[in-house]
Parts: C-alpha cells; sequence; structure tokens
C-alpha cells in the first residue's frame, strides 16, 4: 500500500501539500518536420527541403501559498538544418509575489503587450527568438524586475531590464533568412554599456466592460535590429545594430457585442529617424453559426508605417484579412487562416495554422506559411522560396 | 345608518378578505415564477465567494470518455453578476489556460482568456452563449451566473420530484443569442434547489436534460450539487460534472478577478 502510495505521488503532475504549497512539474517534448516546397534561393543555403527539429520545455512551478511562487522553464531545441536554430535559453526563470495591491516580479521571464493578431509592435519586453519561427511570436526570456500597483484607475506598471538579449538569427544553412549571411557575433551597440545597458519601461492598463487600453513607454535597446553590409572573413555579411530609442505605445479594445475593434500605434525616437506605425482593425465572431456549435471569427486589420517603402518591416501598407475556426469539441480543433497583402507592392503573406489534441497527451500542430509574388523591394522578397509545411507533434508530460 | 343584514356582512367580509389576500390568489403563473425564481436567488445570496474543483467527464454516443480537470472560483459582485474565474489543469496542452468572466444581469458576459504559452491575456467576444464549453454538452449560458433578470418566468404545476415535491417552472432567455426558446426547470419546495433542467432549442425540440445530485449544504445555507449530469437527446452523448472540495469564504476580493491574477492563476 505505501509502496502504491509513493509511487502515486511521484507520479502526480500536482502535488499539494497539507500546508498549502503546491508543486507541478510538467515538460512539452516538440517533434516537428518542415517542409520546404521550392529549392533554396541564397548561395550558401542548405539543399535539403526537409527539416526535422525536437524541442524540449520542462517547467518546474513551486507556489509557497496563493501569493508567492516560482517558475522555472529552460528551453532546448535540436535541429538537422540550420545550427543556430539548435539552441537553449531560459525562458523563465520568475519569483511572482502579491502583497495588498502589489504585484512584484523577479528574474527572467515573458512579457505580452498587445491587441492586434498579424502583427506586434507594442510588445517590446522581450527579444525575438526568430530562429523558433518566422513570425516572431516566440520570445527569449527577459531578466527583469517589475511592480505593479493595481488601482480603481488601472494597474500601473514599472520595469528594469537590467540585461539585452540579442535577436536570435538564422544561420548560413537556413532557410527564411536574406541572401547574405548575418554576423551572429559581432552586433554593434549604440551604447557603449553594450547588452550591460540597464533598459526601462513603464505601462498604464485599464480594463472595463466596454474597452481594454494600455499605454506605455519603452527607453533603451531596441529589440529590432537594423542592418548594415560589412566585409568578412567569408564576404560580405549583415551586422546587427541596436540602437537607444524611445518608444511610446498605446494598444486598445473596444468591445461591442460580437465585434471587438483593436488598435495598436507606436511612435519611436531614434538617433537615424522619428517614425509612426500602426495597425487597427476588428475580429468579429459569429457565435454557433447555422447550429454548428463553432466559433468562427472574421478578422481584418489595416498596418500602416509612416516611413512606407523605406521601413524595414514589409507591412507598411498591408492589409491583414482572416478567419479563426473553434471547432469546440473533444479534440478541441482549432485553425487560423489569413492573409497579409501588401497594398502598394503586391505581394502577400499566407499563414494557415491548425491544431488538435491526439489522446489526453499530445497535440498535433500543422503551419503552412506562402510568401506569395514579393516584388524586390519587399522584404518578404528574400523568403520568397522559402514557402513551407510544418507539422508538429507534441507530447505534454 | 341602517345595519346591514347578517348576510350581507358576511359576504362584506369574506369580499374584504379576497381583496387583502388578493396578491396570492390573483397570482399570474408569470408572477409565481418570478417569485420562486427570486426566493431560490435569494436563499443562496450572501455566499460570498467559493472556489471548487471540478472534473469534467465527456461521452461520446459510442460510450468513450475523455475527462478534463478544472479548478473554479466565483466571487459573488452585490447588484451585478458574479466574477468567476476558471482555470484549466487537464487536458495537459490547455494547462494553466484561464477563463475570466465577469458576468452581468442581462448585458453581455465580459471575457478574457489567459494563454499561458504567450503570457497573452486575449479579450474574447461576450456574446457566445450557446456554443459548447470545453467540447463539453454544458454551453456557455449553461455554467455562467445565474441572474434571476436573465430569463422570464412562468409557473406551470407542482409535481413530485424524488422524495421532494418540485415547482415545476418554464424560463424564457431574455437574451436573443441564446441558443434555447425554452428550459423546464424542476425546484423543490423545500430548499428551492434546481433538481432537473429540460432545454428546448431554437426548433422548440427537446435537446438536452440536466440533472443535479448529491447536494450538499455549505456554511449551513448554501446548497451546491456534487454531480450534474448532462444528456443530449439529439446526438446521444453526454457530460458528467463532478464538484469535490467546495470552499466558501476564501478572502477573495476583485484583486483575484482582474487581469493581473490571470497571469498568477496557475
Amino acid at each position: 500500500m505505501l509502496r502504491i502510495g509513493i509511487l502515486a505521488a511521484a507520479l502526480a503532475p500536482v502535488a499539494a501539500t497539507a500546508d498549502g504549497s503546491t508543486l507541478k512539474l510538467s515538460a512539452e517534448l516538440s517533434h516537428e518536420a518542415r517542409g520546404y516546397l521550392q529549392d533554396a534561393a541564397w548561395p550558401g543555403q542548405s539543399g535539403d527541403k526537409l527539416g526535422v527539429s525536437l524541442a524540449l520545455l520542462p517547467e518546474l512551478y513551486y507556489a509557497w501559498n496563493r501569493d508567492t511562487s516560482i517558475t522555472v522553464r529552460p528551453f532546448a531545441r535540436w535541429d538537422t538544418i540550420d545550427d543556430e536554430r539548435t539552441h537553449v535559453d531560459l525562458r523563465e526563470l520568475m519569483l511572482q509575489h502579491r502583497f495588498g495591491d502589489f504585484d512584484l516580479r523577479a528574474g527572467v521571464g515573458r512579457v505580452f503587450w498587445g491587441v492586434t493578431e498579424s502583427v506586434h509592435l507594442v510588445d517590446i519586453i522581450n527579444q525575438t527568438d526568430l530562429v523558433e519561427n518566422p513570425d516572431g511570436e516566440d520570445k527569449l526570456g527577459q531578466p527583469m524586475l517589475s511592480l505593479a500597483w493595481t488601482t480603481d484607475y488601472g494597474s500601473f506598471t514599472g520595469y528594469v531590464l537590467p540585461y539585452f538579449r540579442e535577436r536570435t538569427l538564422p544561420g548560413p544553412d537556413a532557410r527564411l533568412r536574406a541572401p547574405l549571411p548575418y554576423a551572429i557575433d559581432d552586433a554593434i551597440y549604440e551604447s557603449s554599456e553594450e547588452e550591460k545597458h540597464v533598459d526601462a519601461a513603464v505601462r498604464w492598463s485599464l480594463s472595463t466592460s466596454l474597452l481594454d487600453i494600455g499605454i506605455s513607454h519603452f527607453s533603451g535597446t531596441a529589440r529590432d535590429p537594423r542592418f548594415e553590409i560589412a566585409p568578412g572573413e567569408t564576404g560580405p555579411h549583415l551586422v546587427p545594430i541596436y540602437d537607444q530609442i524611445e518608444q511610446t505605445g498605446v494598444d486598445l479594445n473596444v468591445v461591442t457585442g460580437g465585434w471587438i475593434w483593436k488598435l495598436e500605434a507606436i511612435h519611436q525616437t531614434n538617433r537615424i529617424e522619428d517614425f509612426t506605425a500602426a495597425a487597427a482593425g476588428f475580429e468579429y465572431t459569429f457565435s454557433a453559426p447555422l447550429g454548428t456549435g463553432w466559433d468562427v471569427g472574421a478578422l481584418a486589420e489595416f498596418l500602416w508605417d509612416d516611413r512606407g517603402s523605406d521601413s524595414p518591416s514589409p507591412f507598411q501598407r498591408d492589409v491583414f484579412v482572416g478567419t479563426r475556426i473553434a471547432a469546440n469539441d473533444v479534440a478541441g480543433t482549432e485553425l487560423l487562416a489569413g492573409a497579409i497583402v501588401d497594398t502598394e507592392r503586391g505581394g502577400a503573406f499566407g499563414n494557415v495554422e491548425a491544431s488538435r489534441r491526439l489522446g489526453d497527451a499530445g497535440k498535433l500542430v500543422v503551419e503552412l506559411r506562402l510568401f506569395m509574388d514579393a516584388d524586390e523591394e519587399d522584404p518578404l522578397f528574400f523568403f520568397r522560396r522559402d514557402d513551407y509545411l510544418q507539422i508538429e507533434y507534441i507530447r505534454y508530460f | 345608518m341602517k345595519s346591514l343584514p347578517r348576510l350581507d356582512r358576511i359576504l362584506a367580509a369574506a369580499l374584504i378578505s379576497t381583496l387583502l389576500a388578493g396578491p396570492a390568489a390573483a397570482e399570474t403563473p408569470e408572477e409565481k415564477g418570478l417569485a420562486i425564481a427570486r426566493e431560490a436567488d435569494r436563499r443562496d445570496e450572501g455566499y460570498g465567494d467559493s472556489a471548487v474543483q471540478m472534473q469534467m467527464i465527456l461521452r461520446n454516443r459510442q460510450g468513450e470518455e475523455a475527462t478534463r480537470e478544472i479548478r473554479a472560483r466565483s466571487l459573488e459582485v452585490a447588484d451585478d453578476g458574479d466574477k468567476s474565474l476558471i482555470i484549466f489543469d487537464q487536458p495537459k496542452d490547455v494547462e494553466g489556460t484561464a477563463l475570466l468572466t465577469w458576468s452581468h444581469k442581462v448585458e453581455d458576459d465580459d471575457r478574457w482568456l489567459y494563454l499561458p504559452a504567450l503570457k497573452r491575456v486575449k479579450r474574447i467576444a461576450g456574446n457566445n452563449k450557446s456554443g459548447p464549453f470545453m467540447g463539453s454538452e454544458f454551453a456557455f449560458e449553461d455554467l455562467g451566473s445565474q441572474e434571476v433578470e436573465k430569463y422570464t418566468y412562468k409557473y406551470l404545476r407542482d409535481e413530485a420530484c424524488g422524495e421532494l415535491t418540485c415547482f415545476v417552472v418554464e424560463r424564457y432567455p431574455v437574451d436573443k443569442n441564446s441558443g434555447y426558446t425554452r428550459q423546464v426547470m424542476w425546484i423543490d419546495q423545500t430548499e428551492y434547489r434546481p433538481q432537473k433542467i429540460e432545454f428546448y432549442d431554437r426548433k422548440q425540440s427537446l435537446l438536452k436534460t440536466l440533472e443535479f445530485k448529491d447536494y450538499a449544504q455549505y456554511l449551513d445555507k448554501h446548497w451546491r450539487a456534487a454531480r450534474m449530469d448532462m444528456v443530449n437527446h439529439q446526438t446521444g452523448k453526454s457530460t458528467t460534472l463532478l464538484f469535490r472540495e467546495y470552499r466558501f469564504r476564501n478572502g477573495y476580493s476583485d484583486r483575484d478577478f482582474d487581469q493581473a491574477s490571470l497571469k498568477n492563476a496557475k
């Protein structure tokens, strides 16, 4: 009996103990196969059209009580094509403590700001782990100390970010890169403190029945590098340059019935230029249309950047249209499909993501990315032969 | 003044007593239905806050089962619908996902979904009432805060329900987005607890039956069913909810039901 009891305790993912503390151990193991539909466009890129990759994301969560907890989440990936995609990161090592109207966080973690679906302009605390996925939604763990104060007039949060993470960039073998390889270890900083420059941010946010609003300001090292061509031992390279920036952002949801109207806008000042960029649109949800029990969302967003075609972003005068379908079935089947069309240059980026649960502890995710008809002026031109279909099976422990 | 004859006096007394008792005797089925719903609501007032562990067992027509583990917390809000936070523990692909709902008496609920992989709090439309919850036979509106104002009522009859006697009351959703035209409820006359609900779809056909079982009383006042069985008569599927470890008076405040609380939900 005792032996069975110990075994059961060891297997239980959640162990609530008598003193009210909680320990949770879990892990995700991802098996990924990514097939490129065309041959590579640029010299040096691998001729392999099929890449296989494994990733492991264990998590330890311990809560002393309702107010104090720690989360530890390391991450590791191994990839057959790109040595740069074979990498490790500490996604999270965060101590959280609530006291009264305050939330304190100290450690390494992830903060997300924003409301739109096609781009994330306002989100700036974390660096993008670009080798993970070209959509830029995967992020590196950011060292931080943050304190949030919640009042009847919204929540005020201050962040101190003592260490900067450089963007992960694809290696020479990889697809989804510029024609020239990146000088990955030779980043240039405006600040003489380089990655040790202490960045800071503040944010106010408020949620009501009618709206969710956030206003934020960031002061420090740009998360988006710009690139300059420089000679290297093996020929010219693209050198990432991290400027010091001041960026103010606003994000807004306005909710009426099935409509959610969305706006994100930023204004950034750096040593090269000042610019403003915005994304605005809506998501309308058809609830259980035609008696299906599905949720069907229609999404449209307009993307704008006042630098026009001088913008390093491919999305400067673009329209995003898409749909999100949740079948609300036992397998949790979901589909997100959309396209971002450049209204001036005519190219388009197509994206389909579908997922479905397999068994009690597995999930299948299919991702299709298409880069269509981008002209030479469009940054997406670099990826014009990098259409891919990816199948991922995630096993949860 | 001429005194009334004796018979007249008896009639007058009868008339006066009828007038005084009028509200009861002349109560329409609609008024009686509403009064029963109000009394049921009144009897559960003052619960303050609660937390519960919930297991959801989904069964398809072939009898194959899938289980879900969910934690739910709720906070009573004076003069408005309750606030609730539900956190998914199983299946593991949605572990840590949390849904915050500020429900309202008549207007759409406010909902925020927390996606732990992105650390993102996403506003979601509150007009979805009839969609299934997590692939179950429960719709959002079946699980949401049951405010008196969300329905109009009509008392039908008294009827035996097991060892108890029940009021049978029909109720009609006020919201046009409801998946139902009407619901027939059996409410026991002893403690005003729902015992059974039949749901009729937009085509007026019987869609589902929900039965409440294994009631237990907390804080000497609040009755909670430990088991709910929902059967869909049109698909043959069913869902059982098993509730355990009900805890009241946890000292929750609005701070435990705000957007920041979603990120600490775990």
